[in-house]
């Protein structure tokens, strides 16, 4: 599978290498909801860098990654959407409402500390 | 005194032209021979070619005086000094036999575009160019008439095979010429865009983008473009769009507008869009735009400190609990 997971704390990083096919979408989204729960996960980042294109299928996988990982208490950060990808998805009009997102790895790790401090005020 | 130098020239003509008959004339016979049989072998026609083009080297003093004295008597090329019209002429006519000759025209055709690139700042114009080109084409064919006059046979196969290259020529150096001047243009045109949308970092991370003069459909997809590749190079998290030099905006332009604060964010950037002015912000009510996205201050001064802040800087120390 062309998908890198590596773990980092309690942050995985999953690196997609290469276009996925549709079945391997479906096994990174199931991977990922059972991982969150074994490694007691805070955060998720998934790298689409490689990506040439994020057609809606693989929007609505993502979708659904961050909505398990959020149900499972893990917050979700893309990173990684190239300029072309970004106009093509915002022109496709891909419902990308719950997708946090960051220009890259250091962005988003920075992004789940700055949540974990208040979430730790907050209580939540 | 151009007439003099004219008779005189024509005189020379006659003279080579008989002594060449003289001397060629059993291969002139032997072809008028082919001729009567009126099967033309087909190799017959480049043979002429070369025929012909060494004629016009042998000659090739006078008839590029001739082409230079033609074209100051037509008036063009007049930006240059007259030397400078006999070099370039000089160099032409060389081009031109050579193109003749082999009936290759890529040597003519990177000349032309070198030519083009020279006399184009000095402001010689397309029908200047075609003009002396179609000047040489008539010099030559002159010549041509002058030297077979006497065999019509010859004259109409020398033509035959003269003519098409000749005019591919002409065509060719119009086309260069034309081709360099619509580069310049293009050159020009990017220039222009460039400079039309700049994206000007601020402070670190911080990108500002002021957008001035009308907000076309093709100026908006490039001022995105340029806007995403500026947060990835300068890995923005705050961008500030003042469209406060825009006088109207339209539907589609608006809706680009959003897009592309959408995609800022799929990028990781933030977007606050400044000083949009009254007619506009009606004119977005009005059209229905959705800019609930749009996180929008009234001017540039408020764009900045909203941006300040979302970028962490912050003007003195204040804690960290709210934010």
């Amino acid at each position: 599978m062309s998908v890198a997971i590596l773990r980092q704390g309690d942050v995985l990083i999953a690196s997609i290498q290469s276009d996925l096919s549709d079945t391997e979408v479906i096994e990174l989204r199931q991977q990922l909801a059972e991982l969150v729960g074994s490694y007691r996960l805070r955060g998720i980042v998934i790298d689409v860098g490689a990506l040439d294109v994020i057609d809606s299928f693989v929007t609505r996988a993502l979708r659904a990654i961050v909505l398990t990982a959020r149900l499972r208490g893990a917050e979700t950060i893309i990173v990684g959407i190239a300029p072309e990808v970004a106009i093509a998805m915002v022109q496709f009009r891909l419902n990308l409402d719950p997708l946090r997102v960051a220009l890259d790895l250091d962005e988003a790790l920075a992004m789940l500390d700055r949540r974990n401090q208040r979430g730790a005020e907050d209580g939540g | 005194m151009d007439e003099e130098r004219r008779q005189s020239n024509s005189d020379a003509r006659t003279r080579e032209h008989t002594e060449d008959r003289a001397s060629e004339s059993p291969e002139a016979r032997s072809r008028e021979e082919a001729d009567d049989r009126s099967a033309e072998p087909s190799g017959g026609d480049d043979e002429l070619l070369q025929e012909l083009v060494a004629y016009l080297r042998e000659n090739r003093t006078k008839l590029r005086e001739e082409w230079a004295q033609r074209i100051s008597d037509a008036e063009l090329l007049q930006v240059m000094s007259d030397e400078e019209i006999f070099s370039e002429a000089t160099e032409v006519y060389d081009n031109y036999m050579d193109a003749l000759e082999t009936g290759s025209i890529e040597n003519l055709q990177t000349y032309a575009r070198e030519l083009s690139e020279r006399i184009i700042p000095r402001g010689v114009e397309t029908d200047e160019v075609l003009g002396i080109v179609l000047l040489l084409r008539d010099a030559l064919a002159r010549s041509l008439f002058a030297r077979y006059q006497e065999d019509l046979g010859l004259l109409n196969r020398i033509l035959d095979s003269y003519e098409p290259a000749a005019n591919r020529i002409a065509v060719t150096v119009g086309v260069s010429f034309v081709e360099e001047r619509e580069r310049v243009i293009h050159e020009q045109q990017e220039a222009i865009r460039e400079l039309s949308t700049p994206v000007l970092q601020l402070r670190d991370r911080l990108l500002i983008l002021p957008i001035i003069g009308v907000l076309d459909t093709s100026r908006a997809r490039q001022l995105t473009e340029q806007l995403l590749g500026a947060i990835r190079d300068n890995r923005a998290t705050v961008v500030v769009i003042d469209i406060t030099g825009v006088a109207t905006i339209d539907r589609t332009v608006a809706n680009h507008l959003v897009q592309t604060v959408e995609a800022s964010r799929l990028m990781g950037a933030s977007t606050i869009l400044t000083g949009l002015s009254p007619d506009i912000a009606q004119t977005l009510v009005d059209l229905g735009v959705d800019l609930s996205m749009m996180k929008t201050v009234a001017d540039l001064q408020g764009g900045l400190e909203e941006a300040e802040r979302l970028a962490g800087y912050r003007a003195a120390a204040a804690s960290d609990t709210e934010t």
